[in-house]
């Protein structure tokens, strides 16, 4: 199992804020790794810097070699790394099908003469593959209706299918079960197993609930104030004394 | 029922035999309106053609990629002169009109750079800044305006024995046709996809891959390109060019058809600007009341149908969907 993405001595600074401090996290391909912390402790601000959102003052990113740094985040993207967020950032007023097709953007031959003149084979083939994700976290009743209107709980899957859709090699997500209900939480657990199984997928995923965190991962890392303070098997994490510490103080 | 059979048929124009013969009966109504209607009215109707174009291109910008733009009376006047000039060098009305269209694309271009920094408000006003820039330029060089008497711009030639208004009407109308098509096919495209991706998070669409930059440029280019058509159309029309026709005033008139047609709707675009032509017009009996009553209209629009009209037009097509169960 060779390593997909390498984050090394990362330092993201706002102001006299240090939000990351030389935070160093490896993932191999393949494989779910779970980052936790407390409130504040630098988790999406990490995700941030690797999908291009913020540029870190200092570190390496690379994906499978190749460094991700200073790239904007629609060049992340078509490098094989997509992302959902904690609170949800859907486009509100478009259609589950178009939320996916726009998750399919890059994948498009780009005609600007075949889109004014209705020429749509590209269309058909992307909505092909935007069908199976919607069969696969069987979104078929909500495929028309505008997001907007849908219950939270869909609204975070349309995320996942979105960033599912631009058939990444890395997924990011952001809190996948914060908001939900003990049943769907068990729901989106289960899918975020089979898109490991069925897409092949590596994932990384920030989560507070620490029972879905540590059943999902097979590996987790704690950060606290920017720091990594420790990292191995969700057991050996939870038990670690410095994890205590953050979480409940001395 | 309305059942959809495959991908394609999803993507189709119109899908339902009813709508054909709706849009068949709205053609029909158009082409033979200089057999039913004062000469007075094909005018009207012209000017309302001419201004939907324009207003459709300004709704791409404004509802369906979010970015608020008051420059649009330079567009126009960028537009309009280029036409102008074009015309009077002999080129060919069709080519001069592509040409307006182009250069004020192109102006839109390099307005649209700010917009890569700005958001909202503040977008709207270095987009004000420039209309009021392009105002003054023109208002200022004889060599672009064509000094104190104008800018006369050459009549079209009638052909076919029709007469001048409604030979220009005819032109008119198919150009709107051209433009209301096109506008549809886009806005169901990738292309329309990442400009209401845009609008509604730009975080997330560029995290999905839509380039920001060049969606955001595309958007003011191709908004820009209506408005320069729309300002040759409009030299053409009025046969002769004067800067003041293009102040502020006309930016913000174009903005009102916009939000009273509808944000993000293309027939909404149309209705907004038939809605900021005939108001007036009708109003005109009350000549010095009607700067008030069409304020006015605006608010009454705009509290009972915050959709603006293309909003009525949906709950009526609602209404007689669901017709008689409710």
């Amino acid at each position: 199992m060779g390593g997909l993405l390498e984050v090394k001595d990362l330092s993201l600074n706002f102001g006299g804020i240090k939000a990351l401090a030389g935070v160093g996290v490896a993932i191999a391909e393949g494989e779910t790794l779970a980052l936790i912390g407390p409130n504040g402790s630098g988790k999406t601000s990490l995700f941030n810097c690797v999908t291009g959102i913020y540029r870190p003052g200092a570190g390496s990113i690379t994906l499978r070699g190749e460094s991700l740094l200073g790239l904007s985040p629609d060049a992340v993207t078509r490098r094989g790394v997509a992302r959902t967020f904690q609170n949800l950032r859907l486009f509100l007023n478009m259609s589950a099908l178009d939320n996916l097709l726009v998750g399919r953007h890059l994948h498009f031959r780009k005609n600007l003469l075949h889109a004014a003149l209705r020429m749509r084979s590209e269309e058909v083939r992307h909505r092909r593959r935007c069908e199976e994700i919607i069969e696969f976290l069987n979104l078929e009743p909500y495929r028309k209706s505008r997001v907007a209107d849908c219950p939270f709980g869909i609204q975070k899957k349309i995320e996942l299918g979105r960033a599912l859709a631009t058939e990444p090699k890395l997924l990011l997500l952001d809190e996948p079960v914060s908001g939900l209900t003990a049943e769907e939480k068990e729901e989106v657990s289960y899918w975020i197993h089979e898109v490991r199984g069925r897409f092949g997928i590596t994932i990384l995923l920030v989560e507070h609930d620490l029972r879905a965190a540590s059943r999902l991962a097979s590996r987790m890392v704690a950060l606290d104030h920017g720091v990594k303070i420790a990292e191995g098997t969700p057991e050996e994490v939870q038990r670690h004394p410095d994890v205590i510490k953050a979480y409940l103080g001395d | 029922m309305d059942l959809v059979e495959s991908y394609r048929d999803d993507l189709r124009f119109v899908r339902k035999p009813f709508a054909w013969f709706l849009l068949g009966a709205l053609l029909v109504g158009l082409l033979a309106l200089p057999w039913y209607a004062h000469t007075s009215w094909v005018v009207r109707a012209t000017v309302i053609c001419l201004y939907a174009i324009g207003v459709m291109g300004q709704n791409i910008l404004i509802g369906y990629t979010g970015q608020i733009s008051f420059g649009q009376a330079g567009f126009l006047a960028i537009g309009a002169y280029t036409f102008g000039h074009l015309k009077l060098l002999g080129v060919p009305f069709f080519l001069a009109l592509l040409g307006a269209g182009l250069t004020a694309a192109l102006g839109g271009v390099l307005v649209g750079f700010p917009s890569l920094r700005l958001k909202g408000p503040y977008l709207a006003i270095a987009t004000l800044g420039f209309g009021i820039a392009v105002y003054q330029i023109f208002a200022n060089s004889e060599i672009l305006s064509g000094g104190r008497s104008g800018l006369a711009v050459p009549k079209l030639e009638p052909a076919f024995g029709l007469s001048r208004e409604v030979y220009v009407y005819y032109i008119y109308v198919g150009l709107l046709i051209a433009f209301t098509i096109i506008t549809y096919n886009l806005i169901s495209s990738y292309v329309g996809r990442a400009f209401v991706a845009i609008r509604d998070s730009d975080i997330a669409a560029e995290v999905m891959g839509v380039n920001l930059a060049r969606y955001k440029l595309l958007a003011f280019a191709i908004s820009s390109f209506y408005t320069g058509v729309h300002g040759g159309l409009f030299a053409q029309f009025l046969g002769h060019l004067e800067p003041q026709t293009f102040n502020v005033a006309e930016s913000l008139t174009l903005f009102v058809a916009v939000i009273v047609g509808g944000l993000a709707s293309i027939e909404g675009s149309i209705l907004g600007a038939a809605f900021v032509i005939m108001v007036p017009t009708l109003l005109s009996e009350y000549r010095w009341f009607v700067p008030v009553l069409f304020g006015l209209t605006i608010l009454v629009v705009l509290i009972f149908e915050p959709l603006g009209l293309a909003g009525r037009w949906l709950k009526t097509r609602l209404y007689f969907q669901l017709w008689p169960f409710r």
